[in-house]
C-alpha cells in the first residue's frame, strides 16, 4: 500500500523531465474529470471551461485508498479550484493538492499543458 | 507552585478541570486528577447513545490528549482510598501518596441497590457506566440466543425509563416495575403518569405500578420476581434503577462530615467540614439535598474554583430541578413545582387522550406568576414556559393561553419575542449561558450563525434541551441586525432550493452554466451542482444524460459506486413482481460478467462488482430482456414495495401488487430532493412495511388508506394518515399533489419526514393542501405530474443508444487497457473486493 502511495509525488512545472501526451482536448469532458494511465500511475485530469484551466492529480483518494478521484465533482471553494471524491466527498485543492476539510492527508498534483489541441502531463521521471 | 488534587473524573470533575485550565491563574497550580474508571470523563447524560455509537470514545468529554496539552496529570483506573486531612495527603489503592494544597472531591454517585432477597444473583445490572452498558448488552445477546427475552427494570423514574428504553432497543421484552402508584413519581402527577404509561405501553413495554419487589427467585440464573402482594413476574434479567447513593465512603472514612442519609456536607462555598477540601457534583450535600443533574454540578464546579482562586462566588440559594426526558418517541417535561395547588396556587390542565397530550401549569392565585408544570406528549412549549417560570415573568391575562395557544384572533408567540427575555435569563442551564451572552456573541461581531454561537458560548452542548431556544435567539438577533437568515445552498448561490426552483421555472433557464451566470458566482461545487441537476430534472424531466458534468457522481455513471470503485447494477422490478424468465436473465447476466448477486432490502436484485466499461454492456443485455433502470443511484423514486395481497393471501382485502406496480410505473424516474420510497399492503397486517416509507398505501374496508412522510434509516418515522378509504384514482390524485408539493418546497437532501416536521401547520396543513386544495393549486400539481410521467425515458436505454455517451464509461482516456488495480477475493461461492 505504501508503495502505491509513494508513486504519487507532486511535480512542479520547473521539475518536469518529460511531458507525456495523454489525448486530444476533445477526448476530455468539460467541467468534469477523466482518467489517464501512464506506466504504473493513474492520473485524473480536469478541464475547467469557465477559466480555460486544466488540472491533474493522482486518481488515488488518500482517504480510503480508492482509485476514484477522476470520477468526482469539480468546483471551487472561495476561488480555489477543487475536487470532491465520489466516495465520501472529501475535497482537495487542485492547485496544491491540500485537503480542504482540514484533515492531514493530501494528494499529489501534476502540471498540465495544452498545445495544438493536445493535452500533456508533466512527470519528473 | 501549589497543587490541586481532584478525586473523581466524571462530568463534574471534568468541568472543574475545564474551567481551571481556562483560568487566568492556571499557571500557579500543579493539577493531579484521579479517576476510578478506565476512561477519562465521558458524557453520562448521553450514556444511552452508547448503543448506537461506533466507538464509546465519541462520548468522551475530552480526549486524553486534552489533559496532556493542558498540563493536567490524569491517572485513570486509580481509586483514592484514604485522605490524611491533617497532613494534606491522599493515598490511592495502590498505596501511593500525594500531597495537596487544595482537594476537590467529585466522586459522584452510584446506583442504590435496595435490599431485596436474591439481588446478588447473576443477571442483575445497574445503569451508570459504559461498562454497565457493555455488560447489559452482552448478557441480553446471550439470553436472546437461548430464546429468552424477558427483561425488567426496577424503578419507573427518569433513569429507569431510560434504561427500559435501552432494554427494549436491545430486543428484549421489557417490563417497568415501580413501587409508587405512578411513573416518575417525583415529577409527574397522576393524569400525566397515566398518559405516559399508555404511551410506553404503546411502544411495546409493560408497566407494573404499586409493586413492592420482595424476592428475586432463581437457581444460578434469574427466573422470576415475587412481589409483596403475592403476584410474580417471570424475567430473565433485571436492571435496577431505584435511585442514587452519593459515593462519600472515602470522605466518611477520613473524618469529613457527611449527612445522615449520605453525601458530603458543603456550604454555599462548596467547602466541606475540613479546610481546603471541597466537594462538588452528585456527591455534595447542599441545602440537605443531593442533586442528580449536571447543571447544579457544573455550577458547584464554578463556585469551588472561584473560592480556591480567592473569589467570592456563592452557590445559588435554591436549585432548579426542571427536567426533560430524552426517551425516543415520548416527550415529557416538568418544571418548578409540578404538584403545587391549593392555598397558593391554581392548576390549569389540558388533556387530550386521543392525541396523547397532557399539560398542566400551576399559576399563583393572583394569576401573575407561573410556579411549575408538567408536559406529556408535547413538550414544545417547555423552553418558553421554563423561561416564564424561572425569570418570574408576568403572565398574559388569560394564563390558559400558555398551554392552549391563543384562541380566536391571531395566534402569537407567548413570550412575545424571545428577544423580550431579560438579558440575565439563563437559557442553557447546564453550561449556565444567559440570553445576554448568546445575543452578545452575535452583536459583538464575533459570531455569524448558530454554529458559531454554540462553539463560542457552549450553549446547548450538554443535554441539548435548550437548542430550539438558542436557535430562535440567534435567528431573531441576526434579524434585528438586518441580516437575513436563510438556508442558502452553498457559497455559489445565495438562494434556497425552493427559490432556485422558482427562478429556473420562471426564467426558463436551460442549463447549469446559464443558472450560474444569472444567479450565482464562482465555479459551483459538489453541493450546488447535484441540487441544480435535481431541479432541472424535476421541472423538465431531463435525464442524467443531458447535463452529465453536474450530476452527482453516481448519477453521472448511472450506477452506485462501491468500495473498490466498481459499480452495482439494480434493474427495476416494479412492486417486486418478477417472472421466472426475467429471473433467469438476471442470473445469466450475473454469471456472464462474474457479478456478486444479492437480494436487496427493497425487493429487487443487486448485481455488484461491475467495472466502469462493463456497465453499458451489462445494461444492453438487461434492456434487451425488457429491464429498465432502477434508479438506485439517484435521488428519485426507488421502489414501491408490495405484499402479495388479495390475489393469494387469505387476509388480503385488495390487490396490493397490481396497485404497487401501477404506482411504481407512474413515478419511476421522478427526481426529487431526496430519494422516495413507497409501499402498498393488502391489509392492516402491513407486510409491505408501507408506513416505513415516504408514502404508504394500506387496504382497508372500502378502499385505501394513504399515509405519508415515513422512512426507515437512522431516524425511523412511521408515515402519518393523510386520507382514508380512497378509491384507486383519488389515491393517485392525492399522491400526485403530495409529491409535487414536496418536490417544489423541500430543501436539498431533506426527506419527506423531516420536511413535514418543518412544514408550518404539520400534517393538518398538508391535508389542507392535498385534500382540501386550500392553495387552489391541486389541478396545476396534477397537470405537472402528468407532464413528467409523459416525458419519462429510461436513461440507460438512452445511454446505450448514443455512441457519444459511451465515452463516459471508458476507464482511461489514453488506452483501452482495463484497470489493473482491481483485485477480488472469494466470498462464500461468490466474490468481494479485496480489503486494503
Ligand atoms: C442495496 C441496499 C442494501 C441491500 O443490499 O439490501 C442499499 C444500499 C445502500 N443504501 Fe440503503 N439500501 C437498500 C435498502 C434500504 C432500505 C430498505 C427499503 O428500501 O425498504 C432502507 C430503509 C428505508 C428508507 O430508506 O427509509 C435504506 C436506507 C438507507 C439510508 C437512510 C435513509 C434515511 O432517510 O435515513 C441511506 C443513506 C441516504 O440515503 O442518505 C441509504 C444509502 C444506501 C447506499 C446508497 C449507501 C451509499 O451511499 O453507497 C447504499 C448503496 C449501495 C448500492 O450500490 O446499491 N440507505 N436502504 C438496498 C437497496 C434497495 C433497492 O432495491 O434499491
Ligand atoms: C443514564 C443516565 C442519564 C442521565 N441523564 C441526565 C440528564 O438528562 N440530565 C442531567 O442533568 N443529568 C443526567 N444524569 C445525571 C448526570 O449524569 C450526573 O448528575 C453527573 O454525571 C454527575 O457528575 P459527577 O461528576 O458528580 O459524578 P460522576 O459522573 O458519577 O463521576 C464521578 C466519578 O468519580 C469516580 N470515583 C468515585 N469515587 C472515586 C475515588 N475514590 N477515587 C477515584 N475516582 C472515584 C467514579 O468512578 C466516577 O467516574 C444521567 C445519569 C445517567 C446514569
Ligand atoms: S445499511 Fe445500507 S448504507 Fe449501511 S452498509 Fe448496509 S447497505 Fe451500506
Ligand atoms: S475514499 Fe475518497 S473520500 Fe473516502
Amino acid at each position: 500500500m505504501e508503495e502505491i502511495v509513494n508513486l504519487y509525488q507532486t511535480v512542479q512545472h520547473a521539475d518536469v523531465v518529460s511531458w507525456i501526451r495523454v489525448g486530444a482536448v476533445t477526448d476530455f469532458p468539460e467541467n468534469a474529470g477523466a482518467c489517464i494511465k501512464h506506466k504504473a500511475r493513474q492520473i485524473a485530469v480536469y478541464h475547467f471551461t469557465r477559466t480555460q484551466k486544466w488540472y491533474a492529480c493522482q486518481n488515488l483518494c488518500p482517504h480510503k485508498m480508492e482509485m476514484v478521484l477522476a470520477r468526482g465533482l469539480t468546483g471551487d471553494a472561495g476561488g480555489i479550484p477543487k475536487l470532491a471524491c465520489p466516495m465520501h466527498k472529501k475535497t482537495f485543492s487542485l492547485e496544491d493538492g491540500s485537503n480542504l476539510n482540514g484533515e492531514d492527508y493530501s494528494i499529489a498534483t501534476y502540471p498540465v499543458k495544452v498545445e495544438d489541441g493536445n493535452v500533456y502531463i508533466g512527470f519528473a521521471d | 507552585m501549589k497543587r490541586i488534587i481532584v478525586v473523581g473524573n466524571g462530568m463534574v470533575g471534568y468541568k472543574f478541570c475545564e474551567k481551571l485550565a481556562a483560568h487566568s491563574h492556571r499557571s500557579q497550580f500543579d493539577i493531579l486528577v484521579f479517576g476510578e474508571e478506565i476512561r477519562p470523563a465521558y458524557d453520562r447524560v448521553h450514556l444511552s447513545e452508547y448503543f448506537t455509537l461506533e466507538s464509546p470514545d465519541e462520548l468522551l468529554m475530552a480526549s486524553r490528549n486534552w489533559y496532556q496539552d493542558n498540563g493536567i496529570t490524569l491517572r485513570t483506573s486509580e481509586l483514592v482510598s484514604w485522605i490524611d486531612t491533617e497532613n494534606k495527603k491522599v493515598t490511592t489503592h495502590k498505596d501511593e501518596s500525594f500531597d495537596y494544597d487544595y482537594l476537590v472531591l467529585a466522586t459522584g454517585s452510584s446506583p442504590f441497590i435496595p435490599s431485596i432477597k436474591g439481588s446478588e444473583k447473576e443477571g442483575i445490572f445497574i445503569y451508570r457506566t459504559i461498562e454497565d452498558l457493555e455488560a447489559i448488552q452482552s448478557y441480553a445477546e446471550k439470553l436472546k440466543a437461548q430464546g429468552k427475552f424477558q427483561s425488567a427494570v426496577l424503578g419507573g423514574g427518569l433513569l429507569g425509563l431510560e434504561a427500559a428504553n435501552a432494554s427494549k432497543e436491545l430486543g428484549m421484552t421489557t417490563h417497568v416495575i415501580e413501587f409508587a402508584g405512578k411513573l416518575m413519581p417525583r415529577q409527574l402527577d397522576q393524569p400525566a403518569s397515566d398518559l405516559l404509561q399508555a404511551k410506553i405501553e404503546s411502544l411495546g413495554m409493560s408497566v407494573h405500578l404499586g409493586k413492592n419487589s420482595k424476592e428475586i427467585i432463581g437457581n444460578g440464573h434469574i427466573e422470576r420476581i415475587d412481589f409483596a402482594d403475592g403476584t410474580t413476574l417471570p424475567v430473565d434479567m433485571i436492571i435496577i434503577s431505584a435511585g442514587i447513593r452519593p459515593r462519600d465512603e472515602v470522605a466518611k472514612n477520613s473524618g469529613i462530615a457527611v449527612g445522615e442519609r449520605g453525601g458530603i456536607v458543603v456550604n454555599n462555598k462548596m467547602e466541606t467540614s475540613v479546610p481546603d477540601v471541597y466537594a462538588i457534583g452528585e456527591v455534595a450535600l447542599y441545602n440537605n439535598n443531593i442533586y442528580g443533574l449536571v447543571a447544579p454540578g457544573y455550577e458547584m464546579a464554578g463556585v469551588a474554583l472561584d473560592q480556591i482562586m480567592g473569589g467570592d462566588k456563592l452557590m445559588s440559594p435554591t436549585i432548579d430541578m426542571s427536567t426533560q426526558l430524552k426517551l425516543v418517541g415520548t416527550e415529557v417535561a416538568s418544571f418548578g413545582d409540578p404538584f403545587i395547588e391549593g392555598e397558593e396556587a391554581l392548576a390549569i390542565r389540558y388533556e387530550n387522550k386521543q392525541r396523547g397530550i397532557y399539560k398542566r401549569i400551576n399559576v399563583s392565585k393572583d394569576g401573575s406568576k407561573l410556579l411549575g408544570g408538567v408536559l406529556v406528549g408535547d413538550s414544545s412549549d417547555y423552553n418558553t414556559l421554563f423561561q416564564l417560570y424561572i425569570n418570574e415573568m408576568k403572565l398574559p391575562e388569560n394564563a390558559e393561553d400558555l398551554i392552549l395557544g391563543a384562541r380566536g384572533g391571531e395566534s402569537k408567540n407567548l413570550l412575545g419575542s424571545v428577544l423580550d427575555l431579560p438579558d440575565s435569563a439563563q437559557i442553557c442551564s447546564c453550561e449556565s449561558v444567559s440570553k445576554g451572552e448568546i445575543c452578545g456573541a452575535i452583536t459583538s461581531g464575533g459570531c455569524q450563525d448558530l454554529k458559531g454561537v454554540i462553539k463560542e458560548t457552549k450553549a446547548s452542548t450538554c443535554c441539548g434541551g435548550c437548542k430550539p431556544m438558542v436557535a430562535d435567539l440567534v435567528k431573531e438577533t441576526l434579524k434585528s441586525l438586518g441580516k437575513e437568515v436563510k438556508e442558502t445552498i452553498c457559497e455559489h448561490f445565495d438562494y434556497t432550493r425552493q427559490e432556485l426552483f422558482d427562478l429556473v421555472k420562471l426564467h426558463n433557464v436551460l442549463g447549469y452554466d446559464d443558472a450560474l451566470d444569472r444567479f450565482g458566482k464562482g465555479h459551483g461545487c459538489e453541493v450546488c451542482k447535484p441540487v441544480m441537476a435535481s431541479i432541472f430534472a424535476s421541472i423538465f424531466m431531463e435525464t442524467a444524460n443531458k447535463q452529465v458534468a453536474i450530476q452527482d457522481s453516481n448519477d453521472r455513471f448511472l450506477a452506485n459506486i462501491q468500495r473498490n470503485g466498481t459499480y452495482s447494477v439494480v434493474p427495476r422490478v416494479p412492486g417486486g413482481e418478477i417472472t421466472p424468465e426475467k429471473l433467469v436473465v438476471l442470473g445469466q447476466v450475473a454469471k456472464k460478467y462474474d457479478l456478486y448477486t444479492k437480494i436487496t432490502g427493497g425487493q429487487r436484485i443487486d448485481l455488484f462488482g461491475a467495472q466502469l466499461n462493463e456497465l453499458p454492456l451489462i445494461w444492453k443485455d438487461l434492456i434487451d430482456a425488457g429491464f429498465e433502470s432502477g434508479h438506485a443511484y439517484g435521488k428519485s423514486l426507488r421502489t414501491v414495495k408490495s405484499c402479495v395481497g388479495s390475489t393469494w393471501c387469505r387476509f388480503g382485502m385488495h390487490d396490493s401488487v397490481s396497485f404497487a406496480i401501477r404506482i411504481e410505473e407512474r413515478y419511476k424516474g421522478l427526481r426529487s430532493p431526496h430519494k422516495l420510497k413507497g409501499g402498498v399492503s393488502g391489509c392492516i397486517r402491513e407486510c409491505a412495511e408501507a408506513r416505513g416509507k415516504d408514502f404508504g398505501v394500506i387496504a382497508v374496508e372500502g378502499g385505501w388508506n394513504l399515509y405519508v412522510c415515513g422512512n426507515g434509516g437512522a431516524n425511523p418515522k412511521h408515515a402519518i394518515l393523510l386520507a382514508s378509504q380512497l378509491d384507486d384514482e383519488t389515491c393517485i390524485k392525492y399522491l400526485d399533489r403530495f409529491l409535487i408539493y414536496y418536490i417544489r418546497t423541500a430543501g436539498p437532501l431533506v426527506r419527506t419526514a423531516p420536511w413535514l416536521d418543518k412544514l408550518e401547520g404539520g400534517i393538518d396543513y398538508l391535508r389542507k393542501v392535498v385534500v382540501d386544495d386550500c392553495l387552489g393549486m391541486a389541478e396545476e400539481f396534477e397537470r405537472e405530474m402528468d407532464g413528467l410521467v409523459e416525458r419519462y425515458a429510461c436513461e440507460w436505454k438512452e445511454a446505450i443508444e448514443d455512441p457519444e455517451t459511451m465515452k463516459r464509461f471508458k476507464p482511461f482516456v489514453n488506452t483501452d487497457e482495463a484497470d489493473d488495480q482491481l483485485v477480488f477475493v472469494p466470498l462464500r461461492e461468490q466474490k468481494m473486493p479485496k480489503p486494503w
